[in-house]
């Protein structure tokens, strides 16, 4: 184990020179890289091996540093001695080894800003504790939900015993028929015609991010426009994929309400041809969606300015609790001629989180320009993961072609929005009761889908759970699908209080 | 020459869209072009394009020997028993939910995926110098992995691939932000491994670059290398040019029928102490392909950098997809915690595997039988799923237009496609093909 003159020195090679409190040398056989040489063994260094170079000695300074790391850090392992000096170029230089990682410079990333939540949220011990950080549909015991049209589907699966072989890089083609009529409706011209592409994609992340590579690749230099505030994750998605962005106002904090004419001056002011990422329903994190008579004169700036819809519908179902109705901004534009990309996710409306399903879709003006669309989107997606994961696929498949399976499904949907309303309703009841100050707290009522906007800055929600252990993430969004009425009280005196006494 | 009306008119129509009934509308869709209309229809992959093919001939004696799917004797997919069995304890655990995973996946599936490829008992294990990611099977391990190194590899951002190498490598590197570049392998002479070749190119690449090595059953060529020949190449890689391996591990059981045994050439370089990437795939030892079960390892040389490039790979990870599938890996996880499944699986891998080699001996006796010239003992020679046959692109296309024999163009056959029953028909089709257009 210890080192031989010559072969240790010659293990070193010409490579790295550079000071690091941990000095880590090769030996030999390159087995053990956090061994010192041992002072005694250095005399037989003394001139060997490296060209151009020397040993020269020990310093005492060294000695100091190193006596603090004898028997420390890595199992199994010993600081010995201290370290080898090798003069080279009149300069005293340390010289180690080939073994300084070639990732030592690596920082450590923060936590995601909406995962993390979940993430301290399981570190906290306390009782009270509450999760309203990830948008995950919890029960009235805020037990995670498996919805029982999903039980069943999956129960046929492995019944039917079917084998798991590779889909093609678009997806299951069942699944992509019923997502596409689900979106666009099943009696759709743009669908009849051909006139709509669909690829199965990896949940709503994964369907935006082929449309951002898409993108990148096709419109280069095109910009996207996201709202501000939107998704965290939105962000990451377009800066990975190479395409540049901007934000049109949307939330107006002194009417917790739209924008409007914000949003519309930011999308009139972009260079044609820019993309406009529109929310279908239920705002994430806002909670605050367009009415149809602004969604109309949206559909006409967007036309007027040559620019195109990238619509991301993640809460279809969750908003009103009807999927059709949901739908309505979608199937405007589409109705009106436009050609639009949409990505669609299952994670929430199906409870289908961990399985990544979700859709990617190019309404466009002719079948011709379809195909060619989709063969472009599917050789974006072969080399990121070849092809799409089958089980969740099926799952919605099943479910959706399924007459029996889709009604009951449609009841479960209308179940989840009507305990996320009921919950509104009794935040709104809390909060105006408890609240002697007379503030205006309907906009808990007004918004719609999983989140509330509750206004709470930073230092406020910090308050919330530092406090209260109630768990949300720092731009002040809760997530009601986390909430119970049975912690409505709770999370009123939680607000009222991080609300007032915290700036 | 048409008149000025006539095009007037053909104008104006282009405008309108005729209902049925005979009735005119005015179509939104067709007064303007399409901001599209600039894109142009995409290739078929071809690999995946092999099969869209075969599913497309009519004819009954049709054989797909295209992707690497293992099909049984009676020639189709093969579910696992085991995975199965794993299948039917999930649905019936009460206390599973679909919940997001975390960004890096199911923490018990990547414990045991790194076990699996390192060993159990691997000291960079308990030294805690292991990352391990779920990713989405082998090609998103791969891709997770080259981003990573596009961002955060202090050594210069170039991969060396071999020559020939799966098809799909050369396009998930370059798009992950790595410069893309090939090393000898295969020598098409010998019909075997052009040593000299590799170490002379590697040699002559910069220090510090990725080298892309296949763990073992090499794709396309089923040509790998032996355990000295794995010493040679793993002292000039960590010794002589400090690069970076990154293996692509697809096929470890399947290539020997002993997943230790197909595993030594990663852990060599792990034990090394040296930093190592490797991306796992169980699409084809366990059969789960369509469900996208894979893992990618980062083995680096200090417990505290391991924490800095975990906290890194999520934020490659979220913005492509979040969080990884959770059926496949919650299947891999039953199985692998299990010993008494984890035996059956072995026995099941073997199986598989010296079913292929049963193929290859058949293939090989079938064509002595036939006299068809060459020398055919390459097929008894490599190893896994494959064999890169020397057949010509001109041959291919004549085994498949004629025999109905659908493979990829460079000349590989699955022989996890064939089985006893068309061997004899592969047999005849290289046999005419080889006679007819001598190469």
């Amino acid at each position: 184990m210890a080192a031989t003159s010559s072969s240790a020195v010659s293990a070193l090679g010409s490579a790295a020179v550079r000071w690091t409190s941990r000095c880590i040398f090769a030996l030999a056989d390159n087995r053990c890289t956090w061994t010192f040489v041992p002072q005694r063994q250095l005399s037989g260094l003394t001139s060997a091996g490296v060209s151009g170079q020397k040993v020269v000695s020990t310093t005492s300074f060294v000695k100091r540093q190193f006596s603090g790391l004898r028997g420390a850090a890595f199992p199994g392992q010993k600081v010995v001695s201290t370290p080898l000096f090798v003069k080279s170029n009149s300069r005293t230089t340390m010289t180690l080894a080939a073994g300084v990682s070639k990732f030592e410079a690596v920082t450590m990333a923060p936590p995601d800003p909406i995962l993390g939540v979940s993430e301290a949220f399981r570190a906290d011990t306390s009782d009270a504790k509450l999760n309203l950080g990830v948008g995950a549909y919890r029960t009235e015991e805020l037990q995670p939900l498996v919805l029982n049209v999903v039980k069943k589907a999956e129960k046929k699966m492995l019944e039917s015993g079917e084998n798991k072989e590779y889909l093609p890089i678009e997806g299951l083609a069942a699944f992509n028929k019923a997502t596409a009529e689900l979106l666009l409706g099943a009696d759709s011209p743009a669908i009849k015609e051909g006139r709509v592409a669909t690829v199965q994609g990896l949940s709503g992340t994964g369907s935006l991010r082929l449309g951002a590579a898409f993108i990148q690749r096709y419109f280069p230099g095109a910009k996207v426009l996201i709202s501000s505030p939107t998704w965290g994750n939105h962000k990451n998605i377009f800066n990975d994929a190479g395409v540049p962005w901007s934000e049109y106002r949307y939330f107006e904090p002194k009417t917790v309400g739209l924008d409007f004419e914000g949003m519309m001056a930011d999308i009139k002011d972009a260079p044609s041809g820019s993309f406009i990422l529109l929310h279908g329903c239920a705002h994430n994190p806002t909670g605050i969606d367009p009415t149809p008579e602004q969604w109309e004169k949206i559909a006409d700036l967007i036309e007027e300015k040559g620019h195109m819809a990238f619509f991301d519908v993640a809460y279809q179902g969750f908003a009103s609790g009807s999927l059709d109705q949901d739908a309505d901004s979608v199937r405007l534009f589409v109705k009106r001629g436009l050609e639009i990309l949409v990505a669609q996710s299952y994670s929430k409306n199906l409870g289908l989180y961990a399985e990544r399903i979700g859709a990617i879709n190019a309404v466009v003006h002719s079948s011709d320009v379809a195909v060619r669309v989709k063969s472009q989107l599917k050789r974006l997606a072969r080399p990121m993961y070849s092809n799409p994961p089958v089980h969740g696929a099926k799952i919605v498949a099943n479910v959706v072609g399924d007459a029996a399976l889709f009604d009951e499904w449609r009841a479960e949907m209308e179940m989840m929005a009507g305990r996320i309303k009921t919950v509104r309703q009794r935040l709104y009841d809390d909060l105006s009761t408890k609240d002697k100050s007379g503030k205006d707290w309907s906009f808990v009522l007004k918004q719609i889908g999983m989140f509330s906007f509750t206004g709470l800055n930073r230092a406020q929600s910090d308050n919330m759970s530092d406090k209260w252990h109630v768990y949300m993430t720092k731009d002040g969004r809760i997530s009601l699908a986390g909430l119970s009425l049975a912690k409505c009280s709770y999370l009123a005196d939680a607000i009222i209080d991080s609300y007032y006494n915290v700036q | 020459m048409k008149s000025v009306h006539h095009r007037r008119i053909a104008s104006l129509a282009r405008h309108f869209r005729m209902e049925e009934g005979g009735s005119i509308a005015f179509s939104p869709t067709s007064a303007t072009a399409s901001s599209f209309a600039h894109v142009k229809q995409a290739p078929e992959d071809a690999i995946l394009g092999v099969t869209v093919a075969y599913n497309k001939d009519p004819s009954p004696v049709k054989v797909n020997l295209g992707v690497g799917a293992y099909r049984t004797e009676e020639g189709k997919p093969l579910v696992l028993n085991v995975v199965r069995k794993a299948e039917e304890q999930l649905l019936a655990d009460r206390a599973r939910n679909k919940e997001y995973l975390g960004i890096t996946g199911i923490p018990q599936f990547n414990k045991l995926s790194a076990e699996l490829i390192l060993g159990r008992d691997s000291p960079a294990i308990a030294q805690g110098r292991v990352i391990t990611a779920q990713c989405l099977s082998g090609t998103g391990s791969l891709r997770v992995g080259g981003e990573f190194l596009a961002t955060h590899y202090s050594g210069p951002k170039v991969i060396y691939v071999p020559s020939p190498t799966w098809g799909n490598h050369l396009k998930i590197f370059p798009l992950a932000g790595l410069e893309t570049r090939t090393y000898r392998y295969y020598n098409p002479k010998t019909r075997g491994l052009d040593y000299e070749g590799m170490i002379e190119d590697l040699r002559a690449a910069p220090n510090g670059a990725v080298v892309l090595l296949h763990a073992c059953a090499h794709n396309p060529t089923g040509v790998d290398l032996t355990q000295e020949e794995w010493e040679g190449l793993r002292k000039v890689i960590r010794n002589d040019k400090q690069q970076l391996p990154f293996f692509d591990s697809a096929y470890q059981g399947f290539a020997s029928g002993s997943l230790d045994t197909d595993a030594f050439a990663v852990r060599r370089f792990v034990n090394d102490g040296g930093e190592t990437f490797i991306a796992q795939s169980y699409a084809k030892n366990m059969g789960l392909y369509g469900e996208r079960v894979g893992a990618l390892s980062i083995v680096v040389r200090d417990p505290s950098v391991a924490a800095r490039v975990e906290s890194q790979l999520k934020l490659v990870i979220r913005p492509m997809y979040s969080s990884p599938p959770t059926y496949g890996a919650a299947i891999v996880s039953t199985i692998l915690s299990n010993p008494a499944l984890y035996d059956e699986w072995k026995v099941e891998l073997k199986a598989m595997a010296d079913r292929i080699i049963s193929m290859r001996h058949q293939l090989f006796d079938a064509l002595k039988a036939r006299k068809t010239p060459g020398d055919w003992t390459h097929i008894l020679n490599q190893i896994g799923m494959f064999t890169f046959t020397g057949l010509n692109k001109q041959q291919v296309e004549y085994m498949t237009k004629e025999y109905h024999i659908y493979m990829t163009m460079d000349g590989r056959i699955s022989m996890a496609g064939l089985s006893s029953r068309t061997v004899p028909q592969l047999a005849d089709a290289i046999h005419s093909a080889v006679v007819k257009f001598s190469s």
